[in-house]
């Protein structure tokens, strides 16, 4: 799950990290009252999940509270599109405004997991407020590491070895070490799957501080974090898939135009990757889940009909605790509660296959069985022409 | 004959009275899995199903049962605590089939582990299965498995069963059928797993099943260029995944290049692993490199 950088960097704080003054704004008031509060100038940051808001113009500088109003104005009701967000765009609800700051010099701090060493990793860099990738990619010695040892802890001497070795000034390496400490913290705490300060900014008159902030949490950790559930921000995310994990239904949007509903998330990633042999592009990942019920079928099935880029439809079920009958009554169940007709392609095989299949016949619907993936392929190949 | 499990396995199941557990060892049973015990806290001194003893601790089931293997139905919350327990009272080999555990408490667990001679299969697998020996522990459909000499080892659950029914269609048999598990740390890798195929006299082939996300199908490649004379056919699903996004498997998120289909099928190829051209095609590829 992401939330915005006003609340990563509310949680930020209340560990200990300091961030720039400033207050998250939705309305031209509050806008106003934060910019005064400021001294009459600061900088307007418009508040989605995306990267990249700076080159698209979410990211301005403001010399008095009238400017301050025009350009939150202009962002806030708005759609922003970045190199992230897609041609759609994110829309704007909230602007966080900051104080300005004269800033020496940026450095990169982040933790993630690191799948193979199984232990949080901590990465920092002299090369802040960089895009981080193009760093990895092309200057990977400008990245140092230290992995965590998840019993022991992050002990001092690590922190006090990031700090001096991204060459933070030697009257600031305790506060930096303080700060590193602080962040693993929050990660810990939270079960982020990312915490990431870029930039971390030193200014001229010595303090250091998170300009920027982006945390990621562990979906799996959110049962014991309500806290963080609460900051969730659904209209960030794309309407289907919000709809989808209301069900408990795994749900990704892609560009093509072949729905497909798969048990199994491996499985799901072979009928998508058969679809595109077959010359036509998956309009969605969707994995149903093991144990779905008829309910769960049909609210997955509705997904797709739903989704307007979808022209046709491919099911795989491969039953075991999902058994196929269930799932052809529950695709059966959500054809009824709409007009929409559209070519179905259904491949059934494992536990109670035969019933299933009975099920799709008998239902007057328009269903083309299958019954194997090489089948379901060809069959998909034909509908497109 | 098999690796893992065999007709040796005396199988104790953690979480045996919940609704999942239940019913999946019940399954396991009538596949012919000798069933030794089940331990949930609280049931101690009940007998499951008139069958099986319950117990309150996974040492006093071992003390009393002997039981060697232990299959996890524990939900999410306490499933790490369940590894640790079962490890703790020195059982060999685990299967967690629990999914959705925090990751940094696989983190620990992981640690944990390190020195230990307890080997996990998962979390969130299908478990595992050898067909000759009748001991299924997990979730898989039995009936679509038939004893054999090939061993499979695959990140999925129902991709799995998909390769699995493909084999048994032509006639090709299974020695042991693994599923180590979709998240980004789970307790043994597909080099553990290739390690004990390559070592298995009743082994002639191996089936690896990978996905996009993380590195594992690389050191899988790395451990296979360098020891595995055996032939091993591929398959790596997600070509079609867009980078950052989760697909299903917490594991499955393209972070990087190297966590491409197209990256992995590279390096497997130059292991000299043949790749299935497609996912409907995994049987016969596996038809030609036997013949």
């Amino acid at each position: 799950m992401k939330v915005h950088e006003y609340q990563a960097k509310a949680i930020l704080s209340q560990f200990g990290i300091p961030v720039p003054d400033g207050g998250v704004a939705s309305t031209s008031q509050e806008v106003n009252d934060i910019i005064e509060n400021l001294g009459g100038s600061g900088v307007v940051k418009a508040q989605i999940h995306a990267g990249g808001r700076g080159m698209a113009g979410g990211v301005k500088v403001v010399g008095s509270a009238e400017e301050a109003a025009t350009i939150a104005g202009e962002l806030l009701g708005a759609k922003l599109v970045t190199h992230q967000t897609g041609p759609e765009g994110a829309p704007v609800d909230n602007v966080l405004i900051e104080k300005t700051l004269s800033v020496s010099k940026e450095y990169y701090l982040a933790i993630v997991i690191d799948g193979s060493t199984k232990s949080p990793v901590i990465m920092a860099s002299e090369a802040g407020g960089m895009d981080i990738e193009e760093v990895a990619a092309k200057t990977p010695e400008r990245i140092i590491r230290v992995n965590v040892d998840s019993i022991v802890g992050l002990q001092p001497f690590q922190c006090r070895a990031l700090a001096y070795g991204i060459n933070i000034p030697n009257d600031l390496i305790r506060s930096a070490s303080t700060l590193i400490a602080n962040l693993y913290r929050v990660f810990e705490a939270k079960d982020c799957s990312l915490a990431e300060i870029n930039p971390l900014a030193v200014t001229e008159d010595g303090q250091l501080l998170a300009l920027d902030a982006k945390l990621n949490f562990d979906d799996d950790a959110l049962f014991r974090h309500p806290d963080l559930v609460a900051l969730r921000d659904p209209s960030q995310e794309d309407p289907l898939e919000v709809e989808a994990s209301k069900f408990g239904i795994n749900y990704v949007k892609l560009d093509g135009d072949v729905g497909c509903m798969v048990n199994g998330a491996g499985l799901a990633m072979a009928t998508m990757d058969s679809i595109s042999m077959a010359d036509a592009m998956p309009a969605n990942f969707l994995d149903v889940g093991g144990g779905a019920t008829e309910e769960q079928v049909s609210q997955a099935f509705s997904i797709l009909l739903a989704d307007p880029q979808v022209k046709r439809i491919l099911v795989n079920v491969f039953g075991g605790i999902l058994r196929c009958d269930v799932a052809a009554r529950g695709i059966v169940a959500a054809c009824k509660e709409t007009e929409i007709r559209i070519p179905i392609v259904v491949r059934m095989l494992g536990t109670n296959a035969d019933e299933g299949k009975e099920i799709l016949a008998g239902s007057g619907l328009t269903i083309s069985l299958v019954k194997d993936l090489k089948e379901a392929a060809s069959v998909i190949k034909e509908s497109a022409s | 004959m098999s690796i893992l499990v065999d007709k040796n396995t005396k199988l104790l199941v953690q979480g045996l009275t919940g609704r999942e557990g239940s019913f999946h060892a019940a399954r396991c049973m009538e596949y012919g899995t000798n069933l030794v015990a089940g331990v949930t806290p609280g049931r101690g001194g009940t007998i499951w199903e008139d069958k099986v003893p319950v117990f309150d601790t996974v040492s006093q089931a071992v003390d009393e049962t002997g039981a060697n293997v232990a299959l996890i139905f524990v939900p999410a919350a306490f499933a790490a605590d369940a590894i640790l327990e079962s490890t703790d009272a020195g059982i060999p080999l685990i299967a967690c089939i629990t999914e959705g555990i925090p990751v940094m408490e696989m983190v620990k667990v992981k640690k944990y582990l390190e020195d230990k001679s307890t080997k996990l299969i998962g979390p969130n697998c299908p478990g595992l299965i050898s067909p000759e020996g009748k001991a299924k522990i997990g979730i898989m459909p039995g009936n679509i498995h038939t004893p054999g000499r090939v061993g499979v080892v695959s990140r999925s659950g129902t991709l799995t069963y998909e390769a699995v029914n493909q084999l048994t269609e032509l006639g090709i048999g299974q020695s042991t059928c693994v599923g180590i598990g979709g998240d980004p740390i789970v307790g043994s890798s597909f080099v553990d797993i290739l390690e004990l195929f390559n070592n298995d006299p009743d082994t002639d082939a191996i089936v690896l099943i990978g996905e996009i996300g993380g590195t594992k199908e690389q050191e899988a490649a790395e451990y296979i260029r360098k020891n595995v004379d055996k032939p091993v056919v591929g398959l790596i699903v997600g070509t079609t995944a867009p980078p950052g996004r989760r697909m299903g498997h917490a594991g499955a998120i393209i972070t990087g290049s190297a966590g491409t289909a197209e990256e992995k099928v590279r390096s497997l190829i130059e292991a000299g692993v043949s790749i299935a051209p497609s996912p409907a095609e995994i049987g016969v590829t596996v038809q030609k490199v036997l013949t």
